[in-house]
């Protein structure tokens, strides 16, 4: 059992969390012309990195999203930041 | 008579005898006892009866190292599969058995198997039955392989607590470095809990004959003290069974035979692993005999429970720990033989019990072999939290290495055997430090399983594995340690392998001729000791694990006699009355087709939407334009997933420009709340939409039938009702008897119907008033199973029933979005994929029985007509009570295009004729829903 540290609520266990996506990923403009292979890649590709990660979480209890940086490895929380701050 | 109970000696209370039974005879031990322990005093030899071979088998350990006495025990009613005899507090009164033996332990009918042993290698079920079917072999030869047999009874009072707690040390073993430890992080003001699975501190310190210049046994109470002084929680009969994420330590708090242990989820700032080392058997032929013990076991034997296991004992030993243990055992008047097993390959003599012992052809007499390979650190737990494991050659043991993080391993556990050593690292370790393991006088001379060798050698006791079927299993090619354990089952019993697996590593190396770290470990899983699945749930089960939603109408309903079931984790009405089932159920449907039925939607989801963005948001989360909705209107539309797919249908209803009500279904207000939250704050500007949900705020009573508006007349609202001024899918804002009240005009039945929405503390009032009209006009309540089949006949869908993970909108029927919406919306680029433009798409339909034919099964297959493949299949069927026929919804390939088109639905093997049509029995041309 983890701990998620929520930027509105503090240390909680994670069963509170629901994870949202990898931090950074933009969606396309559909109101343009988009390939299969841009639109299946925004769908289904993930980095999946080994090591550090930044990923936007949600606290379900409190529904706010914030980024969440974390080593994928050791199970670390390197830091939380709501996410209308951070800007990605 | 082998084993006795010493005149002295031990943490026994000799005043307080208590009895028990095995195997049908009486025996006696006291307060302080194990069953294992009080069996041995006894003289008991043979505790049980092998997995596999049926062998007998006497007890190996004084600890979870045991792997051989596993009981069912009886006491005050209650009985208990495989209990473990060594770690189980002796009680008055046990009716304890051996499990896998039948009639006892002594003599046991399935003992001939043994005689066939050279055919019951490893993978022999496997290989031998696999032809024509395994499964019509399994349930004899798992009657006959299991250990065990599960109790019927069922102890409702059988029920875990479940502790959260934190500290900001935990320390797991109260040896001495685990005391030294504790008393000292508790003396530095830390908060400190010290576990141990004993009934007391102490550990090894019993079998010293000094600490720090100090008895023993009064060094460990001054310990004690010290540390309960500054402050630190001592729990005892606690075992630290598994660490997992973020420190989280899972405890199991024993309390005694038949009562649930509880479980403590222990967040520890930092972890003092104080667990100390296990002594290893050699493996060598007839290892498994009765009489054959640790001789570490054995010395603790002596200390805790003044047992003597055996007069005459022979002792084979590798390493400097032994002696130790041999002067505990020469105290207590044994008498010793020593046996270097640096001389030559041992044997042991005897069948029911040790009788001898050779080496190099000389047999000598000996009662008891007492047996020493090596120690090993129990390093569990240090592998569950991600330590990484040193060989060290010196040892023959694999020791902690780079530790986890804020993990330090202490004493024994740390590979340091030395006392004054591991006095000094529980010291470091307890002031925050690290640990540096210094020089060691402890040495061995390696002793590890020689392949080739004559004899039947275990390697696994408790399933039965010999070195020929780990050689077996090379020679098969299993070479890997995790095929080699699944292959062989060695290490997979319920003692996880503690005696096992290195001799299993060593013996798969020796074959490979390989080192002992190149063929590396198995993965180390909690938990430590086997535990009741109980213990994980507690009281978070059944209605506590899931508990249901509520509505604010519950009690009326109950008074009204409703069979209340669960639909979608909401408690609703099924139906009303008492009697007939289908027939209630059939008369609310047409009571509400011909008169007037009323109905609790009060659990559907009302998610308010608000803020000067709200409708640009709404837009882009909805399939359906919402642009164009003008306040006091309504529409229904589709929310999808980025994959196109649906994810959930509703009613949008407009308030007002900047105000907005999303009636999602009510299984899915959770999930559409998430939903709307995560597009909200990802890629909007969240100062400009605020979503919030008022579903419990609300209470919702649905009027429905050619008779709805009259009832909602006499309410005397101050609105007009009259189908010009109130169109369909038009909203009113009113008021009633001075409280708030919503009309929505909108259907789920496809009759004319109102959704009446007041503040859910005047519910019962409305839910009453409505009632009493419904009556004055031939109607009453109906309950959920009459609206589902009115929504049926309709044809209107329930998401996730008429829909599944693939139904796009437009496999509804639902075009004209996907082909005229300019605008993004959630989903959009998927709609216009290949997949989603395939005609072999899967489309909601109706289906026609013949005249005279019964309803489908729900879930039958779509075939064509003497077809075996699948087209789709039916979503939901009913005999009509409206229509006098069966009818049903359909999920069928590129069904849209095959209206008129004859199938058969095919159900368990029979077919039946049926016709695609359109999915919608009940007044197609909406004269009825207008009105
Ligand atoms: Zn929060």
């Amino acid at each position: 059992m983890q701990v998620f540290t929520c930027p509105f609520c503090g240390p909680r266990n994670e069963t509170e969390f629901h994870f949202v996506a990898e931090a950074g990923k933009v969606r396309p403009d559909t109101t343009q012309p988009i390939s299969d292979a841009e639109w299946a890649t925004y769908l289904h590709t993930q980095r999946n990195e080994k090591g550090p990660v930044r990923e936007v979480w949600m606290h379900t209890t409190c529904a706010e999203l914030f980024v969440m940086q974390r080593d994928s490895v050791t199970m670390a929380v390197l830091g939380t930041q709501a996410l209308r701050k951070d800007g990605s | 008579m082998t084993g006795r109970r010493l005149a002295s000696g031990g943490l026994i209370d000799r005043k307080a005898p208590l009895r028990l039974r095995f195997d049908g005879r009486p025996y006696g031990g006291f307060a302080g006892d194990t069953i294992a322990s009080a069996l041995l005093a006894n003289g008991v030899r043979i505790v049980g009866r092998s997995f596999k071979y049926h062998r007998p088998r006497g007890v190996w350990g004084a600890w979870v190292d045991d792997p051989n006495a596993m009981m069912t025990v009886r006491l005050n009613g209650r009985e208990m599969p495989n209990v473990p005899a060594a770690t189980t507090p002796l009680e008055d009164g046990m009716d304890v058995r051996a499990v896998n033996a039948w009639p006892s332990a002594k003599y046991d009918v399935k003992g001939g198997l043994d005689l066939f042993h050279r055919w019951l290698g490893a993978g022999f079920y496997y290989k031998t039955f696999i032809w024509p079917d395994w499964h019509l072999f399994e349930p004899a030869i798992r009657k006959m392989a299991g250990l065990g047999h599960v109790s019927d009874a069922v102890y409702d009072d059988y029920v875990s607590d479940q502790v959260n707690a934190a500290c900001d040390v935990l320390v797991i073993g109260g040896g001495p470095a685990g005391l030294i430890a504790a008393r000292t992080a508790a003396e530095r003001g830390e908060a400190v809990t010290l576990v141990d699975d004993h009934p007391d501190v102490g550990g090894s310190a019993l079998q010293e004959v000094a600490i720090a210049g100090a008895d023993p046994a009064k060094w460990v109470t001054a310990q004690k003290a010290a540390f309960v002084a500054a402050g630190g929680q001592v729990l005892v009969g606690t075992t630290a069974y598994g660490v997992y994420d973020h420190q989280l330590v899972g405890l199991i708090q024993q309390f005694g035979f038949g009562a649930a242990p509880r479980r403590w989820r222990m967040r520890a700032r930092r972890i003092v692993l104080a667990t100390g080392a296990l002594d290893r058997p050699v493996t060598c032929a007839n290892n498994d005999v009765p009489g054959v013990m640790s001789l570490q076991g054995a010395a603790d034997f002596v200390t805790r429970y003044g047992v003597l296991v055996g007069q005459r004992m022979a002792v084979v030993a590798n390493n400097a720990a032994a002696e130790r243990a041999v002067a505990v055992l020469d105290g207590a008047g044994g008498r010793i033989r020593r046996v270097d097993p640096a001389k030559g390959a041992v044997t042991v003599h005897g069948r029911r019990g040790v009788a001898g012992i050779s080496q190099k052809g000389t047999r000598r007499y000996a009662d008891t072999v007492l047996m020493s390979g090596g120690l090993t650190p129990l390093v569990h737990l240090w592998r569950h939290a991600g330590g990484k494991l040193d060989w060290c050659p010196d040892r023959q043991a694999y020791l902690p290495g780079k530790s986890p993080v804020d993990m330090v391993a202490v004493g024994a556990a740390n590979g340091t055997f030395d006392l004054e050593q591991a006095l000094e690292e529980g010291q470091t370790a307890g002031a925050g430090r690290s640990v540096t393991r210094g020089p060691t006088d402890y040495h061995l001379t390696p002793l590890w399983p020689k392949p080739g060798s004559a004899g039947r050698q275990w390697i696994d006791f408790q399933h039965d594995v010999t070195l020929k079927d780990v050689e077996m299993a090379a020679r098969e090619n299993y070479v890997s340690v995790e095929h080699l354990k699944r292959y062989t089952t060695l290490g997979m019993a319920a003692d996880q392998g503690k005696t096992a697996n290195m001799a299993g590593l060593a013996a798969m190396a020796s074959v490979q001729g390989v080192s002992i770290p190149e063929v590396g470990t198995t993965t180390f899983r909690p938990p430590f000791v086997p535990i009741p699945i109980e213990a994980f749930h507690g009281q978070h089960a059944k209605t506590q694990w899931a508990p249901v939603k509520r509505l604010p109408l519950e009690d009326l309903h109950r008074a009204a006699d409703a069979a209340l079931c669960e639909y979608g984790g909401w408690l609703r009405p099924g139906w009303y009355g008492q009697g007939d089932q289908t027939a209630l159920i059939a008369q609310e449907a047409v009571m509400a087709r011909t008169h007037v039925g009323v109905f609790d939607g009060s659990s559907l989801g009302k998610i308010a939407v608000m803020g000067p963005d709200a409708k640009a948001f709404l837009n882009f989360v909805y399939y359906n334009t919402i642009t164009t909705l003008k306040p006091g209107h309504l529409r229904y539309g589709f929310m999808l997933t980025e994959g196109g797919v649906v994810y959930d249908d509703g009613v949008v209803a407009c308030l007002s420009p900047e105000s907005y009500i999303v009636s999602c279904s009510s299984s899915h207000t959770d999930g559409v709340l998430r939903h709307l939250e995560a597009w909200r704050q990802d890629g909007n500007d969240p100062d400009r939409i605020f979503v919030h949900d008022t579903t419990q705020a609300w209470a919702t009573v649905t009027v429905t039938g050619p008779k709805a508006r009259e009832v909602v007349a006499a309410l005397g609202v101050a609105c007009d009702l009259d189908k010009a001024a109130f169109a369909h899918m038009t909203l009113r804002e009113t008021t009633w008897q001075g409280d708030a009240l919503r009309i929505a005009r909108v259907s789920f039945t496809g009759d004319v119907s109102f959704e009446i929405s007041v503040t859910a503390s005047k519910a019962a009032a409305l839910w009453e008033a409505v009632i009493a009209a419904a009556r004055d006009h031939g109607g009453g309540a109906i309950g959920l199973e009459a609206v589902s089949i009115l929504r049926a006949e309709k044809g209107y869908i329930m998401v996730g029933k008429d829909t599944d993970g693939e139904t796009m909108p437009h496999d509804l029927g639902f075009w004209a979005p996907r082909q005229k919406k300019t605008t993004a919306f959630v989903g959009d680029r998927s709609l216009r994929s290949e997949n989603a433009n395939r005609t072999s798409r899967k489309m909601l339909v109706g289906l026609r029985v013949q005249d005279g034919a019964a309803a489908l099964a729900t879930g039958a297959h779509v075939v064509l007509p003497g077809g075996e493949v699948s087209l789709g299949y039916v979503t939901f069927s009913y005999d009509s009570p409206t229509l006098g026929h069966p009818i049903a919804l359909a999920l069928v390939d590129n069904g849209a295009n095959r209206h008129g088109e004859g199938v058969e639905a095919w159900h368990m093997g029979s077919r039946q004729s049926v016709t695609i049509c359109a999915p919608c029995f009940y007044d197609a041309e909406g004269e009825k829903l207008h009105a």
